[in-house]
């Protein structure tokens, strides 16, 4: 009755392993419901509050408020002699999608753990449905980011957009996106088992945000200390993203491309660990 | 006939108790012991999967070398006691989790309805949360487009269709809920007993789909503990008991074995309180012992229409209570309760000490219930209706009632042989 090949058969329902299958094609098939999550996500932050969108660019704007106060008025941390307000704007903007990415896409398992119980399908969709909506987030913040550098040049402040250089944001934007996202499956693989990881991820987020060039540049970091900086593949692109809007910092081709090669290898190293755990951690969670 | 699921050698360990600081450790010594080439040692503890018993290993096989067949069509019932496994396996055919050893083969798509409403966001309105919980249950959104009116009408929410499912009383979103998996079209259907938590109106919905969805030569898996039920719909079932196949068979024979074998529990054993689905309550009153005797006084659960049936139970005083009540319902198919003892029964509890025994009676002197199953349900408690002392559900063998004459009807439609007279009047 039975036939030996497998072909004739849907799907085959089989122990863990398999751990280079990473079902891309089965994630293409399920690119609708990638579509309806963002959806969902966008269209839940506008009906839950009447300002909708403005809580978006409110935390920007009391953090760059915040560190102009204390490190630009009151430490006189250097900004490299461009206008303090961009400086920490552009930094903070940046900095904010990428832990927006990790904070998301770590809780996946355990925020998600009623629907994953219930209904199969690839759980690589949700955590990537919330670095897209994080965009959206992130979308918003440029506008803000756009206006205001379009008011320090109006009022002809000392910066200087790098037009020739716009190209790269884009890849500089699924840099942040991917390592975000790669840091944040990684963090709620392992969260499944080790729960008390979970504790510790708003701080580390913190810890590496002050290890990165966000709120100071790099120049003010003493010769010894700067190997933080260099190992961490972060600095360039944010160091980039300053250089192309308000033409602070500079672009070190040679780390941002260590940079994308870390981001490579880390995604690869979490799709693995994702893969792995999303197949039981209904035991464990 | 064609095979559409074929499970081989599947087997699935649980690890017991808390996954906490300890699994570092293992796991470290696991992956030890992968990398010298040896057996993980973990495998080895696994233990049969038997509650009652006070071994202490901290792992269990929920299931152990299952093997079926499914042919495309069949109606298939999986029954056994809780615990004995056959959630796992429906988690692993729904593919919520994978197996320890072996595999399942399917052809077709598989839904099941337990998955009713999965996802729904209570700030989306019906329309946007169709398409969601559509999509996640695997349809294309142009499937969803072509199925959208029937879903919207099935649900019978055209007027509210964007508003909000916040704002849906509850009846609304399960209906709109239940639309959705209605349209999903699966070859084969895996139901859970779920769905006896609805209103009547619900479970009968859902019992209808599913003989459609038989009427289309799908195959649908049943779970349940509702042997009326299962007797009612399924052809064959397939026996679970401690995380392996104890039978698989005509309905019938498989019911009788259930019967026979898998319901004696010794209700003194305080152990059983703790698990709340099948036995609960505060504890203050406890039957020590229930048991069903015919009319020559011998402990029996099969009876013939029209013997006499008594019930005799025992109960405990743990804490002396202000007022006792005792009730019980017998219990069948798609309407639930058949026979109730309506007026809870007063004990008389004025003078009760801890420790005290109490011993009642229930007598019902000519059974008129047709030839059926018919689970059993005893409950004490007091007139506030929430406070239940004991509750035992569905934790003895049920009433087995047969027809005097041997016939190949086991299972005849209705509950109750009502007296009529029947007459031609005219042409």
């Amino acid at each position: 009755m039975t036939s030996n090949s497998n072909k004739q058969w849907d799907m085959i329902i089989r122990p863990s392993g398999g751990l280079f299958d990473l079902k891309l094609r089965e994630l293409w098939e399920y690119r609708d419901l990638l579509y309806l999550l963002v959806r969902r996500d966008i269209i839940t932050v506008y009906k839950q509050t009447l300002l909708g969108a403005f809580w978006f660019i409110l935390p920007p704007i009391l953090n760059t408020a915040i560190y102009f106060v204390l490190f630009g008025v009151i430490a006189k941390v250097s900004t490299d002699g461009t206008n303090p307000i961009l400086f920490y704007l552009t930094g903070l903007i940046a900095w904010g999608y990428f832990a927006d990415c990790i904070n998301r896409t770590s809780t996946t398992f355990r925020t998600n753990a009623s629907i994953f119980g219930k209904v199969y399908f690839p759980r690589l969709i949700v955590p990537l449905s919330s670095v897209v909506s994080a965009l959206i987030k992130f979308g918003v913040q440029l506008i803000l980011l756009v206006a205001v550098l379009l008011f320090f040049l109006i009022r002809g402040e000392n910066v200087h957009p790098q037009y020739a250089y716009f190209w790269l944001l884009p890849l500089l934007l699924l840099m942040m996106m991917f390592s975000g996202l790669a840091f944040g499956i990684i963090i709620s693989s392992l969260t499944t088992k080790y729960r008390d990881l979970t504790n510790m991820v708003p701080f580390a987020v913190q810890l590496l945000m002050y290890a990165t060039p966000v709120i100071y540049p790099a120049s003010i970091i003493p010769a010894k200390y700067l190997w933080i900086l260099h190992i961490n593949p972060l600095t360039p692109l944010i160091e980039s993203m300053r250089f192309i809007f308000i033409g602070s910092d500079q672009i070190n081709w040679l780390m941002l491309g260590y940079s994308l090669v870390f981001t490579l290898v880390t995604l690869f190293i979490g799709l693995l660990m994702f893969n792995r755990t999303e197949k039981d951690f209904m035991d464990t969670v | 006939m064609s095979v559409v699921v074929h499970a081989d050698q599947v087997s699935k360990i649980f690890r017991l108790g808390d996954v906490g600081s300890s699994t570092l450790t293992e796991d470290i010594r696991a992956a030890y012991y992968k990398i010298l080439g040896k057996e993980n040692p973990y495998l080895k503890m696994a233990v049969e999967n038997d509650r009652t018993s006070g071994v202490s290993s901290d792992f269990v096989w929920a299931l152990k070398d299952i093997n079926f067949e499914v042919n495309q069509g069949e109606i298939v019932g999986l029954v056994g006691r809780n615990g004995a496994g056959k959630s796992t396996l429906l988690k692993i055919l729904s593919r919520t989790t994978t197996p320890t050893q072996g595999e399942i083969k399917i052809k077709g798509k598989v839904a099941s309805l337990l998955e009713v409403g999965t996802g729904f966001h209570p700030d989306l309105t019906g329309r946007e949360n169709i398409f969601l919980n559509g999509t996640i249950l695997g349809m294309r959104r142009s499937e969803i487009r072509d199925k959208f009116n029937d879903i919207v009408e099935f649900a019978g929410v055209q007027r509210y269709i964007d508003t909000p499912v916040k704002r849906y009383s509850s009846g609304m979103y399960v209906r709109l809920a239940f639309a959705v998996a209605a349209h999903l079209d699966p070859d084969i259907l895996i139901i859970d007993e779920v769905l006896a938590v609805g209103d009547a109106e619900f479970q009968a919905k859902c019992l209808g789909k599913m003989k459609d969805v038989s009427d289309q030569g799908r195959t649908v898996l049943f779970v349940s503990h509702n042997m009326g039920a299962v007797a009612d719909l399924c052809s064959r079932a397939i026996l679970l008991k401690q995380g392996m196949i104890i039978q698989d068979g005509p309905t019938d024979s498989v019911i009788r074995t259930y019967v026979q074998q898998n319901m004696q529990v010794k209700l003194s054993d305080s152990s059983s309180l703790t698990d709340a689905t099948v036995r609960r309550g505060t504890g203050h009153v406890r039957y020590e012992q229930i048991r069903m005797l015919n009319s020559a006084g011998e402990e029996v659960n099969e009876f013939f229409q029209g013997d006499k049936v008594i019930i005799e139970m025992t109960l405990k005083v743990i804490k002396p209570v202000n007022e006792l009540l005792a009730s019980i319902s017998l219990r069948s198919g798609r309407t639930r309760d058949v026979v109730t003892s309506t007026k809870r029964n007063k004990i008389d509890s004025t003078n009760f000490k801890s420790g005290d025994i109490v011993n009642v009676r229930y007598e019902f002197p000519r059974l008129s219930l047709r030839p059926g199953v018919y689970e059993t349900y005893y409950w004490l408690g007091d007139k506030s209706a929430e406070t239940a002392f004991d509750v035992v559900d569905n934790l003895l063998p049920p009433i087995v009632v047969k027809l005097p004459i041997e016939t190949n009807e086991l299972f005849v439609s209705g509950y109750f042989d009502e007296p009529f007279t029947f007459e031609q009047i005219s042409i």
